[in-house]
């Protein structure tokens, strides 16, 4: 039992990194534009300035 | 109207301006940027113009963002850069835009933080569950129960916030709304099993209480994102309606600015082929106009110094120069709106279908949990085993279906209108188009193309044809036009002749070794006839003039979507502002026996409202401006996207392209949706009527509680989800 001493934060640090990952995200616009996306990763030019 | 808002002149004078350096970001509008070849050209084609520092195009909003030193470049050199490259672009009203972008981000974030909440305290509550039935100790399980309440508690104070506002708002306004029993749920479930935490007790809702907000989150986020992207639809279309105008300076020089920055008395140039930006009056010049989208009549109108003409028309012969005027209050335009305020304040008053429900929903839901309540209290319960038997009854009861059912199939509704080149603009018109019995139709420009094309073709001679013709390729008068089109589907190629004279309102005249040619109205070829105004003589010499008819030609597939229509029951109508003679045979052609032509915009409205009064619910097609007050009256509005930029602002639904089957769909789409909708509320009352009675018994338990909840939400969005999948094109 002992073990879930430490598996239990760990499980909830990790949920909350996935957390964090997506609000920023979410934040630095990766998901203004989900059609283009698809098409840009085809793009061979590299991104402009 | 756009040409009458009052925003600021953004373009060249921004260069004149005395902002030093000044970086302006610009976001553009984009007409037909449809794949992610058109995504680059539109950015190399921003930052081909000299001073662009970045420009970032978006696929899914059809827009671009660009960022330019205003000292350089203006929005007039950026969108004649995009036209360059093919595409037609329009500035956005940018301080309208983000507001609700922000508020659909504000709901993703607390999406995200009450799905995470929701996850880790399923997860230990399962593992609590199943230790009740094995061999978890009590100390253990305590434990469990706050590192629970450790999570819940930060997650309902951050994600419950839109809920608690708008039940606050309510409140304070003295009215239930849907919001009430949900933070009332919310907010008693934490408190009291807070409490039973401290005590050791094991009623503990932690995880109904955090998975019912993320369920309702969703809900809330599916419809804000409806709502968005309708508004973006629709903010797109209107800005692109706006155009360039060129204003002639006093001086005599010539400058571009988007229409929206006309002011009453600038004086403007339209060129042949143009659409008149604003109201005016014509200072110079003689032409035609076609008012097609303003009155509904096809053929054109001669105008002169000193006439009136209005935003919209389209000049067909001549260079016009206007004096654009001030909206005053006896004009047209200004008839229209006061018209169209006043239609839609009756529409203003639609309820959704989940409001309405709502309405009945909340007392329903609070008048149970007090039941409850007071029923164990007097039972003999303590108040503690009273409030968490009523506790899980407004849980059980919580509107899962309205909040998340009904969203989740409209937004699969949406995206099926749009691959279909439907863009839907009112977040409720589905609702609306779902209930409608009767379809009424314009006819110019919606059941016609409100384009002439030449009638009984094959009475006319090749050589004839040819002759007129070669006339006819000078001019930009839609029934030259036609004559063109004729001829080159007949005779294959047109050979224009030279030396030829326009004379506007009349016709044209050339002369030839054979005698004079003319090709014009009857007057002009010297013809006393009837004087019917969809015709046009050619006469050569002292030869017998001959006569071409011409007629609007209506749209592909009119007669067969109205016979879809009358099949599936509903009562069609057709009203014009155009000629009797010409409706009725339009009416004769496509199938529908009730018409009326002749009308004025307040003339529709009577009669829309005659039928309303009679206990119809119309869906009214048009295109016109003297449909827009019309339109807005019908109980749903469709608008094709050639309409008239006052008209699509009034429409639910925008259709593209030449079919008029898009009404078919919509109203198909609209009722499957309807009807997912009713199955939804039908699953929710089942699992309501299953489970309310248990709950009020004291017999659900926090696990019962939280099963229902998700497999409910679980089920009904599975059921919108049908939709989406059905009938892919």
């Amino acid at each position: 039992m002992t073990a879930l001493a430490w598996l239990i934060p760990v499980a909830l640090l990790l949920g909350g990194l996935g957390l964090a990952a997506f609000l920023w995200a979410l934040r630095s616009g990766q998901f203004e534009d989900l059609d283009g996306a698809a098409y840009r990763a085809l793009e061979d030019d590299p991104p402009d300035r | 109207m756009t040409a009458h808002a009052p925003a600021g002149r953004l373009a060249n004078e921004a260069e004149g301006a005395s902002r030093v350096g000044a970086s302006n970001t610009l976001t553009l509008a984009i007409e037909n940027m449809r794949c992610g070849g058109c995504l680059r050209s539109v950015e190399h084609a921003a930052l081909g113009v000299a001073g662009v520092e970045t420009a970032r195009a978006s696929l899914a909003a059809k827009r671009v963002s660009i960022a330019y030193d205003s000292r350089q470049a203006g929005a007039v050199e950026l969108i004649a850069a995009l036209k360059r490259a093919g595409f037609a672009a329009a500035p956005m009203e940018t301080a309208k835009e983000d507001r609700g972008d922000a508020w659909h981000k504000y709901l993703l974030r607390r999406v995200a933080v009450s799905g995470f909440a929701a996850m880790n305290i399923m997860l230990l509550s399962v593992a609590v569950w199943s230790g009740t039935a094995s061999d978890m100790d009590d100390a253990l399980a305590a434990l469990f129960r706050c590192l629970s309440a450790l999570i819940a508690l930060p997650t309902v104070a951050y994600a419950g916030q839109p809920f608690f506002a708008s039940a606050l708002g309510a409140l304070k306004g003295r009215r239930l709304n849907m919001d009430v029993p949900i933070s009332l749920a919310i907010l008693l479930a934490t408190a009291m099993s807070l409490y039973q935490t401290m005590r050791g007790s094991e009623q503990v809702y932690f995880d109904a209480a955090v998975s019912l907000l993320f369920f309702l989150l969703v809900g809330r986020f599916l419809d804000e994102t409806l709502r968005v992207r309708a508004r973006g639809e629709a903010q797109n279309l209107l800005s692109l309606q706006s155009g360039i105008a060129t204003i002639i300076e006093p001086e005599g020089s010539h400058r571009m600015v988007p229409t929206h920055a006309l002011r009453p008395g600038d004086q403007l140039l339209v060129a042949t082929g143009e659409r008149v930006a604003a109201d005016g009056v014509v200072l110079a010049g003689t032409g035609q106009i076609d008012q097609s989208l303003i009155t509904g009549e096809t053929a054109p109108l001669t105008v002169r110094a000193g006439q009136e003409v209005y935003a919209g028309t389209l000049n067909l012969t001549k260079p016009l120069q206007i004096q654009v005027r001030a909206a005053d209050t006896a004009t047209l335009l200004a008839e229209i709106s006061r018209l169209m305020l006043a239609a839609e304040q009756g529409k203003a008053r639609y309820r959704r279908l989940a409001d309405r429900a709502a309405q009945i929903y909340a007392p329903a839901v609070h008048g149970l949990g007090l039941a409850t309540f007071l029923g164990w209290l007097l039972a003999g319960a303590t108040w503690q085993t009273a409030l968490t038997y009523a506790i899980a009854v407004l849980i059980i009861t919580c509107p899962c279906a309205l909040a998340l059912a009904v969203p989740a199939v409209q937004i699969a509704a949406a995206s099926q209108l749009f691959r279909r080149r439907i863009i839907i603009k009112a977040a409720d018109g589905l609702e609306r188009i779902a209930e409608t019995d009767m379809v009424v139709f314009d006819k110019t420009g919606t059941l016609t193309l409100g384009r002439p094309e030449l009638l009984d073709d094959e009475t006319i001679s090749d050589k004839v044809l040819a002759a007129a013709s070669s006339l006819a390729a000078a001019s930009r008068h839609p029934y030259a036009r036609a004559i063109v089109e004729a001829a080159q589907k007949r005779l294959g190629s047109v050979l224009p002749a030279s030396g030829i004279e326009e004379t506007p309102g009349l016709g044209l005249a050339r002369s030839s070794p054979e005698g004079e040619e003319r090709l014009g109205s009857a007057e002009w070829c010297g013809i006393d006839s009837g004087g019917e105004e969809s015709e046009v003589w050619y006469r050569r010499g002292s030869e017998a003039p001959v006569r071409l008819r011409f007629a609007d030609s209506v749209r592909s597939d009119a007669a067969d979507v109205v016979a879809s229509l009358k099949r599936q029951g509903y009562r069609l109508a057709l009203l014009s502002g155009d000629r009797t003679a010409v409706v009725n045979r339009v009416a004769r052609d496509v199938g529908i026996e009730t018409w009326r032509a002749e009308l004025k915009p307040a003339g529709k409205i009577a009669w829309l409202d005659a039928c309303a009064s009679a206990g119809r619910k119309m869906l009214m097609v048009g295109d016109g401006l003297n449909d827009a007050p019309a339109l807005a009256a019908a109980h749903a509005c469709m608008s094709p996207a050639s309409a008239a930029d006052i008209s699509q602002r009034a429409a639910d639904f925008v259709f593209q392209g030449e079919k008029l089957t898009p009404v078919l769909e919509a109203i198909a789409i609209g009722k499957r949706a309807r009807s997912m909708a009713l199955q939804n509320f039908a699953v929710a009352f089942l699992y309501n009527v299953a489970c309310v009675p248990l709950a009020m018994a004291g017999l659900v338990t926090p696990l019962i509680a939280a099963i229902v909840m998700s497999s409910s939400s679980i089920l009904v969005t599975a059921n919108a989800a049908r939709l989406a999948g059905r009938g892919r094109p």
